[in-house]
């Protein structure tokens, strides 16, 4: 896989487009799920999420995805533009900018009786799925499938879909139209390794080609230095932020994987 | 309803002739208004898991027409379907807010709906048997005015239908998925049980308590058996349902028994069928 590595992680964003979370806090009935969470994601890069299970990943993208009420600011910078605040959506000039989201593969029965056009259309068009789709939805959903190379899929049922290709229809509908952020939760997760490799391959064409943040959740540390170009390790707080050898090799990602020092490569 | 009279006379049925057996004609009627509802609302009630709701919505509706008979309405049904959408309404709002598995909620509703029912309606010593012919249903006791509610009903369903079934497919699938592309999960989920609600409420007389779920749950399983997309799903459903229906009410004529129970039967050979040549 090729190794596209971005010098952007300077502080000053000034010129290229940035999303930038300052002092994000949430907490829920009493609890408390994020603190103090700050840093930015900047177009063209390719951001990974890793911490363990309950650290909050899905609460901070949930945030940004506006479904969340929190502390501190998030806001957004496109390029050249004046800034946006994401929170109340007021528009200081400037348009607010498009999340695309990948979710948590959903669960569906081999016998759901939802196509990948069903699908595809009930979430992009008005036209009412239980009517007969006509060929003019259908000619746009398989383009925007050709984007993640899954036109052969949109007859198929969604529940006989690998994990793979499962991902790769929610990728092209997170994808249409196409967002300035990209966020994808765990998406390699039942995914087979062929599967993940095309999904990185894809993610790295996407990146280039629209010049999108991508910002993902993984558990897979083992393919991290191959695509993130930074790596967010969170419990809570941010824990550790930077390059992905830099942040695999910290003391703070041993800690808290319960790993012991000198023993690379975790999986 | 002379146009449909009319029509009818042209059918070599022996209740089919003119100027006889109306009751049987207002029933067949209200079938072909009836199952095709069923047959469309029973496709969102299975994909979004929410038979065992519709039951209990069912079992409570007495319970309104309890409370309308104790205040004096002269149609309790009214009363019934005011009932029937504050619970649809009051159990969406506690299954959002509650920490407890959907079917825990209904259950919670269900059972606490079902004996107020029977408390009010044996409340004094009064006798509960008068609630009997709901429990059975009578599909030939329909009058056309009941009909033209109904048809009223199918409309706003298939109005309904056409304006947010999208959204509400997304939200059954993917709740997170959907409110990101700006679909408003709750209000799906709320109108489209008030809508179970109503429909529920008002065929009960007619159907029959006890059978009027197997409505909303057998021809969208069968259907699901076969389809491999959305707009077979609906075909095969609401075609199951009607022909059900007419088969249903004809076997009820013939052999003199309820016909909500002769429909529910052929609903289920209906599975069998598709069942038989279930996509592999």
């Amino acid at each position: 896989m090729r190794k596209i590595k971005h010098g952007k992680l300077s502080s000053n964003c000034a010129d290229s487009c940035c999303l930038k979370l300052d002092g994000l806090s949430v907490r829920l009935e009493g609890d408390s799920i994020l603190e103090d969470v700050s840093f930015h994601l900047h177009c063209g890069e390719i951001v990974a999420l890793i911490g363990p299970n309950g650290a909050g990943k899905s609460t901070l993208f949930r945030s940004i995805l506006g479904q969340m009420s929190y502390k501190g600011t998030i806001t957004f910078s496109p390029a050249g533009g004046p800034a946006i605040r994401l929170a109340d959506g007021t528009v200081t000039g400037g348009t607010r900018p498009l999340v695309g989201y990948v979710p948590q593969a959903p669960s569906f029965d081999r016998g759901d009786p939802v196509s990948v056009l069903d699908f595809f259309t009930a979430a992009t068009a008005k036209w009412p799925v239980w009517l007969p789709v006509p060929s003019k939805y259908r000619t746009r959903a398989a383009a925007c499938l050709a984007r993640v190379h899954g036109e052969d899929l949109l007859d198929r049922p969604m529940g006989v879909l690998s994990g793979g290709q499962l991902q790769r229809v929610l990728l092209a509908l997170a994808l249409e139209p196409v967002p300035h952020i990209l966020i994808l939760d765990e998406p390699l997760s039942g995914v087979d390794i062929e599967g993940e490799h095309q999904l990185l391959e894809m993610l790295d064409e996407l990146r280039t080609q629209y010049d999108l943040s991508i910002f993902l959740s993984t558990h897979d540390f083992a393919t991290l230095g191959q695509f993130a170009d930074q790596v967010i390790l969170l419990n809570r707080r941010v824990l550790k932020a930077g390059p992905p050898d830099d942040v695999l090799s910290s003391p703070e990602f041993y800690e808290t994987f319960h790993l012991r020092m000198g023993k690379g490569g975790a999986g | 309803m002379n146009v449909w009279y009319g029509l009818l006379g042209l059918l070599p049925f022996e209740w089919a002739q003119p100027g006889q057996m109306y009751f049987m004609k207002h029933a067949l009627l209200a079938v072909l208004v009836v199952t095709p509802l069923f047959g469309l609302l029973s496709t969102m009630v299975v994909h979004s898991r929410m038979s065992f709701f519709s039951d209990a919505l069912g079992h409570s509706a007495f319970t309104g027409m309890a409370i309308g008979a104790i205040c004096g309405f002269r149609e309790p049904t009214w009363a019934a379907v005011i009932f029937a959408l504050l619970f649809a309404l009051l159990f969406n709002v506690v299954r959002r807010r509650a920490a407890l598995a959907s079917d825990t909620v209904i259950g919670v509703f269900s059972s606490t709906a079902v004996a107020l029912g029977i408390f009010l309606s044996t409340l004094g010593g009064r006798s509960f048997t008068k609630f009997n012919s709901l429990l059975i249903g009578d599909i030939l006791s329909v009058e056309p005015a009941k009909i033209a509610l109904l048809a009223l009903i199918l409309l706003l369903v298939v109005l309904l239908w056409t304006a947010s079934f999208n959204q509400l497919m997304l939200s059954a699938v993917h709740p997170a998925l959907a409110d990101s592309r700006g679909v408003r999960v709750f209000w799906q989920e709320t109108v489209f049980s008030m809508a179970i609600a109503v429909v529920v409420t008002l065929s009960m007389t007619w159907v029959g308590l006890l059978v009027i779920n197997s409505l909303l749950v057998l021809p969208a399983a069968s259907a699901r058996n076969v389809a491999r997309n959305m707009a077979q799903y609906h075909l095969i459903s609401v075609l199951g349902a009607v022909l059900s229906g007419i088969a249903g009410l004809m076997t009820s004529y013939y052999a003199g028994a309820s016909a909500g129970a002769a429909i529910t039967l052929y609903l289920a050979v209906w599975f069998a069928l598709t069942f038989t040549f279930r996509k592999k």
